[in-house]
């Protein structure tokens, strides 16, 4: 009889002791000894310059580089906050600053020593094609435009929006049908969006401003909410498609950031908002309105317990970095001002507990 | 019968099988129609991706002579490695550019000139120093990577007769790229950083081997787990579960519900399970691996079933009646008979776990890794999480990076089957 060695037998025992083998590797080499990288996660909006300082960090130092993931601001926190264990991240980013409530999530979970760091500016946009007309709007304009409901002439009455065109909106504006195209609402940026174009146009309304002090959720509701008739189109989180679709459109409107700007300032230019033109300098001194600041949050305690923190911070604070001459700035940073830079770069040496 | 009515009747079979025929040519007309249809979108999304794709398999080069001041550098031969490490190389680089273009003045026109050249070429020559510090106070020339604009510009991604104001590149920058040409000091080669480099945030220095590798090792994980979990599983339900139990026909109801479970949710599950109950360090491509193990048992495990079920009874029965034992039948007979079929599932099962992003979402895989994982414990991304990294990444030159790594997404794809085939070809049996 012949006795036929089955190929098949041979490649599950393969299988099988290979299997094992990484089983017991992970068994030894146990999880929780520690890292040689740091982990940051949050903002997609930092994402893109903290991504190029962890690049220079790990090229230049001889640490690991970092790790970035983008979460959100708030998922981000969400993890940051989490635990002290140093399977939690090290660093998070925020597009806005962190909540009364967030830092209560970290006190009860054992994280208590954070620093902030304010990194910069990051502008919101209004553009259009460099084919199309130019825009001179007001935040007033973009919430009677965009809004879901809108107020009447008598006070407390709301009407759907009925707006088609800019021109209706404002008389002086182009007589074009009303099209933006913009982020989902799970985008930081449609939240600044929300919160400093729209509520500051709504804003513009003292009754509104009034309900805001006796009912903010109904005020909230009134200047946050989008119009879902069309006019206001959610085209993904991907920015580069918004300044695609604004290239074939040139009647269409795109929400995104700044640096997206910047880098196509070939093909899209950006609207003024009350007055102010959107230029690296507006939106650095305050003046263009619809900007907003930018932070990551460190936490103490793993100093010490994953390599380079410290340097990482040195490096995230250096003038080349962060400055007015810095790399962060040809990504579309904007930076702060001279002081408040020395002020933020002491406070990231120091490690200066955050206080609210 | 008489033979007119005999002739009628044929008369309307004729008749009907006129129109069947003219069914039966309808219908060829349809297939062939839906054939040149899939046929044109392939074409066209294949032709799309390579056309927009194929300039980033090339990269400028820009030719520098770099003289290498000690004073400038503040380090001379006798320097200690990690003081050589340390010096300012960028601050050479940058005043040897103002050497070859005294005409730039302002501070615009020095940060300009300065992106001439990628970031990196400090770096490489910080390499060259360390490797031989006796180049220090000569002057050498090197090619060094061009930034991603300059590039743009060399391939004719930027229109040189827009008006300045429309254009990235300025007609100062314009002038400086026309005297590297003449002197011969562009130069553009294939794009080996596209295959020896990790993740980057400069275009020019971007390249798909971190995710390369962390998708073979996830891949690996997958398959080192799925394979024998999923044939075991399909061979138990085959050949040894009872029949007709209810229990049985609970699990096999599962299976099957799973296989159509959308695949983040198995992020989820991989999420809670793996990361927050058993610790699994995050991004990795172990946690990857076990989370795509989840997604593609159902899919492995139903092709196996079905091709250990179409096994021919005939040679079991044989092999039972010259005394093999059950086990001897499956591993001797059975499932060498199905592994074409198997192989075939896997195969796909992979395929799908190659390109998948969503369950990895969860997991933490989608971020930024600049170094190359070097083990199934060490931070990575995976091939689709690179796309979607350039995708979303506002320069220019990523579009094109972008379209290059779908083509080698593609071609580990098309390599995936060709394995397929040859194995199945190896294993297949006539009878």
């Amino acid at each position: 009889m012949i006795r036929r060695i089955n190929p098949l037998s041979r490649v599950t025992s393969i299988a099988a002791t290979s299997l094992l083998l990484s089983l017991t590797t992970a068994s030894s080499s146990a999880f929780a000894a520690g890292r040689d990288h740091i982990e940051i996660v949050g903002s997609s909006t930092v994402y893109p310059f903290t991504t190029v300082v962890a690049e220079t960090f790990g090229k230049k130092t001889k640490f690991k580089t970092p790790k970035v993931e983008s979460t959100g601001s708030g998922g981000g926190l969400k993890l940051f906050c989490n635990g002290n264990g140093i399977d939690t991240p090290d660093i998070t980013n925020a597009s806005r600053r962190i909540k009364k409530s967030e830092v209560e999530k970290c006190h009860s979970n054992g994280v208590d020593n954070i620093t902030e760091i304010q990194i910069g500016f990051d502008g919101i946009a209004i553009a259009n094609s460099k084919k199309g007309q130019t825009f001179a709007l007001t935040r007033k304009d973009l919430f009677l435009a965009l809004a879901k409901q809108i107020p009447t002439s008598k006070e407390g009455e709301l009407i759907a929006n009925p707006h088609k065109t800019w021109k209706q909106v404002n008389a002086k504006l182009p007589d074009i049908k009303i099209e933006v195209l913009g982020p989902p609402p799970t985008s930081g940026t449609r939240d600044a969006f929300a919160e400093l174009a729209m509520e500051g146009g709504c804003k513009t309304f003292s009754w509104i401003k009034a309900l805001k002090k006796k009912d903010k959720h109904a005020y909230k509701t009134l200047c946050h909410s989008l119009r879902e008739d069309g006019a206001y189109i959610e085209a993904g989180e991907n920015d580069n498609l918004i300044v695609q679709k604004l290239e074939k459109n040139p009647d269409a409107l795109g929400i995104f950031g700044f640096s997206f700007l910047d880098q196509n300032s070939d093909k899209v230019k950006g609207a003024s908002m009350d007055g102010v033109a959107i230029t690296f300098e507006s939106v650095a001194d305050g003046s263009y309105p619809v900007s907003r600041p930018l932070f990551f949050y460190v936490k103490n305690d793993h100093i010490g317990k994953v390599p380079g923190i410290k340097e990482f911070l040195a490096e995230f604070t250096a003038e080349d970095t962060w400055g007015d001459d810095g790399y962060l700035t040809e990504k579309g940073l904007i930076p702060l001002s001279e002081e408040k830079r020395k002020e933020i770069a002491t406070n990231a040496k120091n490690l200066t507990k955050l206080k609210l | 019968m008489s033979i007119s009515e005999k002739s009628a009747s044929t008369q309307k079979i004729q008749a009907g099988l006129k129109r069947r025929y003219a069914k039966e040519k309808r219908f060829r007309l349809y297939g062939i129609i839906s054939l040149i249809i899939s046929f044109a979108f392939l074409l066209v999304l294949l032709t799309t991706i390579v056309s927009k794709g194929l300039p980033a398999f090339q990269q400028t080069y820009i030719k520098i002579d770099v003289t290498l001041d000690q004073a400038d550098l503040g380090v001379d031969k006798n320097a200690s490695e990690d003081e050589l490490f340390s010096a300012p190389y960028s601050k050479t680089v940058k005043n040897s550019l103002k050497a070859m273009f005294p005409d730039a003045h302002g501070r615009k026109q020095k940060r300009a000139l300065k992106n001439l050249v990628s970031k990196s070429a400090a770096y490489e020559l910080r390499d060259k120093v360390i490797q031989d510090p006796s180049i220090l106070g000569t002057t050498q020339t090197f090619w060094f990577l061009a930034k991603d604009d300059v590039d743009v510009f060399m391939k004719g991604g930027i229109d040189r007769k827009l008006p300045e104001s429309e254009r990235r590149i300025k007609d100062y920058q314009l002038a400086w790229i026309d005297q590297l040409i003449k002197e011969d000091r562009l130069e553009k080669r294939f794009n080996t950083v596209l295959f020896t480099a990790g993740d980057s945030r400069e275009p020019e220095q971007a390249g798909m081997k971190g995710a390369i590798i962390g998708s073979l090792l996830t891949m690996l994980v997958t398959i080192l787990l799925s394979f024998p979990i999923a044939v075991a599983t399909a061979a138990y339900l085959e050949e040894f579960a009872p029949q007709n139990n209810r229990w049985v026909d609970l699990i096999e109801i599962n299976i099957n519900n799973l296989a159509a479970v959308p695949s983040i949710v198995f992020g989820l599950l991989g999420l809670a399970v793996y990361i927050n109950i058993f610790g699994i360090p995050r991004s990795t491509p172990l946690v990857g691996g076990l989370v795509l193990t989840l997604m593609t048992l159902p899919t492995i495990i139903i092709a196996s079933r079905a091709a250990i079920k179409s096994v021919p009874p005939s040679i079991k029965e044989a092999a039972i009646g010259l005394g093999a034992s059950p086990v001897q039948v499956l591993f001797q007979h059975t499932l060498p008979l199905a592994m074409p079929g198997i192989l075939t599932g896997t195969i796909i099962g992979m395929a799908q776990a190659l390109g998948e992003t969503a369950p990895l979402l969860m997991i933490g895989m989608v971020a930024f890794v600049s170094d190359i994982p070097g083990g199934i414990f060490d931070p990575s991304t995976v091939m689709p999480v690179q796309i979607y990294l350039w995708s979303d990444s506002p320069e220019r030159a990523f579009t094109e990076r972008t379209s290059a790594a779908i083509m080698i997404l593609l071609g580990f794809l098309v390599l995936m089957n060709l394995i397929a085939i040859t194995l199945r070809k190896r294993f297949e049996k006539k009878w």
